[in-house]
């Protein structure tokens, strides 16, 4: 008996994995090219991310392995390339195709961390809205449809800027992270509270939320375990198109210099950095984090408008 | 009627105030004014009495009022690190942003519709297929990688174009201006280019999809049936009722254009205003910063106010549904 029942674990898993494959989600996304090619994209980018220290052929920033003696050479394949860096180096010697890995984990870091505060903070902003209502959701709503006035760079440049001048000059290291991820964060909660609110509106007249409620259970106990599960389905588009747009936000911020610092450059600061060199002809140093952003930015746009098709009835 | 606009005219205000208060802690209480005026070596007793004579001592919401009524009157105080008045830099540096941004505008507005109306009428063609894609491309790249791109192409490569400034400019009273100088015009070929690309992909694909939901309807199927040319049906009836839509969310683009206009401003070092706040922001300079907050967020209130009052008026039913309700 005691030996049955890991069987009947790894034959439950196997065909929990033809469910998922067989379902209406893996069947379009299988039938889309572009999707699948933007989700392959997505995923080497992630692992890569999370294994750059073992993924990346250098270690750009042990300053033991970095020699002077290495900048300014160019990609590979150019005359006066070294094959030991494919894409060249920069003006200090760092390969750029490491220093690109280990940007893009910053990028996708403070992506994911952004879009997983404003999700957090839309969504129980939209739950509060549309369950309680009243005066509460009057303010919250106020306050977002604000907020949608202007673009969403600008509120992510401004609270930043803010936030900046009240911490004074001395905002850098891990301070800087945490005001960028702040200001992006605050600058995309709206969208989560507003579509949370309109779906809580539409779930609070089932029958389960009455049911819960004749119950005896509490606000919030009906508000995240009941009502949250139910409208987590849109969350996840949203999030996905987010994700895109942080991460496009805080590569401009970086490159603006009022983002992460350059001590932990993510793609913006290296695209910054490397633009001082673009006119003296050592167009690899930004042009190659320049490109890894842009696909970055593709893939994920992509995967999000494939995940709102996907997801939404009407288009069935 | 009355009370739409009077409410949705307060509200401009509330958000303006909010603005204001946001600027003026900055203001108050962000780094010391009094340390920014003086030198290390002014005694105590000197610091006080400037700070009893600018009325930093008085209650807080005597400073706000003054504040606001200064902020009205254009008097933004002096900025720490250029010790000129704010207003006199605003207003040397606003016109190079506001050529750029008009003239961004008018790109993004006449090659977007356009685009937007062929790619609606010859759905299958090539050429719309890559429009399409291209305009997927301008919408994921970050306006700062496009810049970055033409300088590498054009004045790198090619040597065609400036990367930075805006070359000659002519000084006709108090607006300068690039307009009439080749290396003006020439400076202003790209930031100009970079800045309208994404609000052109923009306004085409909203072209595109709001002429193929017109082109849906009874009424041009009628006109098609009534033996019309598919001239008159495409310009006479078809756009005509696909450019409400596209002038108000145009409207409300014109201030996303001011807004990244800061990001082109930094790409081409362009002397606007933008480039200014950032520079601010970087240098901790206060009132510089908390100005341009209130001149960008008048600007967004204004627009946003003029085009909600506009829709209104173009509208009807938006009207006839306001009545019933209230």
């Amino acid at each position: 008996m005691s030996q049955s029942a890991p069987i009947a674990d790894s034959l439950d898993t196997a065909g929990l994995a033809r469910r998922a494959w067989n379902s209406d989600l893996a069947y379009s996304f299988r039938r889309s090219k572009v999707t699948v090619v933007a989700g392959v994209i997505t995923l080497i980018y992630m692992l890569s991310a999370l294994f750059a220290p073992w993924v990346a052929p250098h270690d750009p920033y042990d300053l033991a392995s970095v020699s002077i003696m290495d900048s300014f050479l160019p990609p590979a394949w150019i005359e006066g390339g070294d094959s030991r860096f494919l894409l060249g180096t920069d003006n200090v010697g760092r390969d750029v195709l490491s220093t690109i890995i280990h940007g893009s984990r910053i990028s996708l870091g403070v992506g994911f961390a952004s879009v997983f505060i404003a999700a957090s903070l839309g969504v129980t902003l939209g739950l509060i809205s549309g369950y309680v209502g009243g005066r509460l959701d009057a303010v919250i709503m106020r306050i977002a449809e604000v907020q949608l006035s202007f673009p969403d760079i600008l509120i992510a440049l401004l609270i930043d800027g803010v936030i900046r001048s009240i911490l004074g000059p001395g905002a850098h290291g891990n301070i800087a992270f945490v005001v960028v991820i702040a200001a992006i964060s605050l600058a995309y909660w709206v969208q989560f509270a507003r579509t949370v609110r309109a779906t809580t509106m539409v779930e609070k007249g089932k029958d389960y939320v009455q049911a819960a409620r004749v119950a005896g259970k509490g606000t919030f106990y009906i508000m995240f375990k009941h009502l949250l599960p139910n409208v987590m389905g849109p969350v996840l588009v949203i999030a996905t198109i987010s994700l895109a747009l942080a991460i496009v936000t805080e590569a401009t911020l970086s490159f603006l210099g009022v983002g992460v610092p350059p001590t932990q450059p993510s793609l913006g600061t290296l695209i910054r950095v490397g633009n001082d060199f673009l006119f003296s002809g050592e167009w690899w140093i930004t042009l190659f984090p320049g490109v890894a952003l842009a696909i970055m930015g593709l893939s994920v746009n992509l995967l999000g408008d494939w995940l709102r098709d996907a997801l939404n009835p009407k288009l069935r | 009627m009355i009370s739409f606009i009077l409410a949705r005219v307060l509200q401009s205000f509330v958000v303006m105030l909010c603005v204001a208060a946001i600027s003026f802690s900055l203001f108050t209480y962000v780094g010391d004014p009094i340390a920014n005026l003086v030198g290390i070596q002014s005694s105590d007793e000197k610091r006080e009495e400037l700070r009893e004579s600018l009325g930093l001592n008085d209650a807080v919401p005597v400073q706000f009022a003054r504040f606001v009524s200064r902020a009205v009157r254009m008097e933004f105080g002096i900025s720490y690190q250029q010790k000129r008045k704010v207003s006199s830099i605003i207003a040397e540096r606003l016109p190079a942003t506001l050529e750029l941004s008009i003239l961004s505008a008018l790109l993004a507005l006449g090659i977007g519709i356009p685009a937007g109306i062929y790619t609606a009428l010859h759905r299958e063609s090539w050429f719309s297929h890559l429009v399409l894609s291209g305009s997927l491309i301008g919408v994921s790249l970050p306006t700062f990688l496009i810049g970055i791109l033409l300088i590498f192409v054009f004045s790198v490569q090619f040597h065609l174009l400036p990367s930075f400034g805006r070359g000659e400019v002519v000084q006709l009273g108090f607006w300068s201006t690039g307009l009439l100088t080749e290396s003006g015009l020439k400076a202003l070929i790209m930031p100009a280019i970079t800045l309208a690309l994404f609000q052109m992909t923009l306004i085409m694909r909203l072209v595109r999809s709001e002429m193929l939901e017109v082109l849906r309807t009874d009424y041009i199927k009628f006109a098609r049936a009534r033996g019309l040319s598919n001239r008159t049906v495409h310009f006479g009836y078809a756009l005509m009722n696909t450019l409400v839509p596209v002038i108000t969310i145009t409207g409300l683009q014109l201030g996303s254009i001011i807004a990244f206009a800061i990001i082109t401003e930094t790409v081409f070092q362009w002397p606007g205003v933008g480039l200014m706040f950032i520079q601010a922001i970087n240098e901790v300079d206060i009132p510089v910063m908390s100005t341009y907050l209130l001149l960008i967020a008048s600007f967004f209130v204004i627009i946003n106010l003029t085009v909600d009052l506009l829709y209104y008026f173009v509208d009807p039913r938006l009207r006839v549904g306001r009545d019933v309700k209230t």
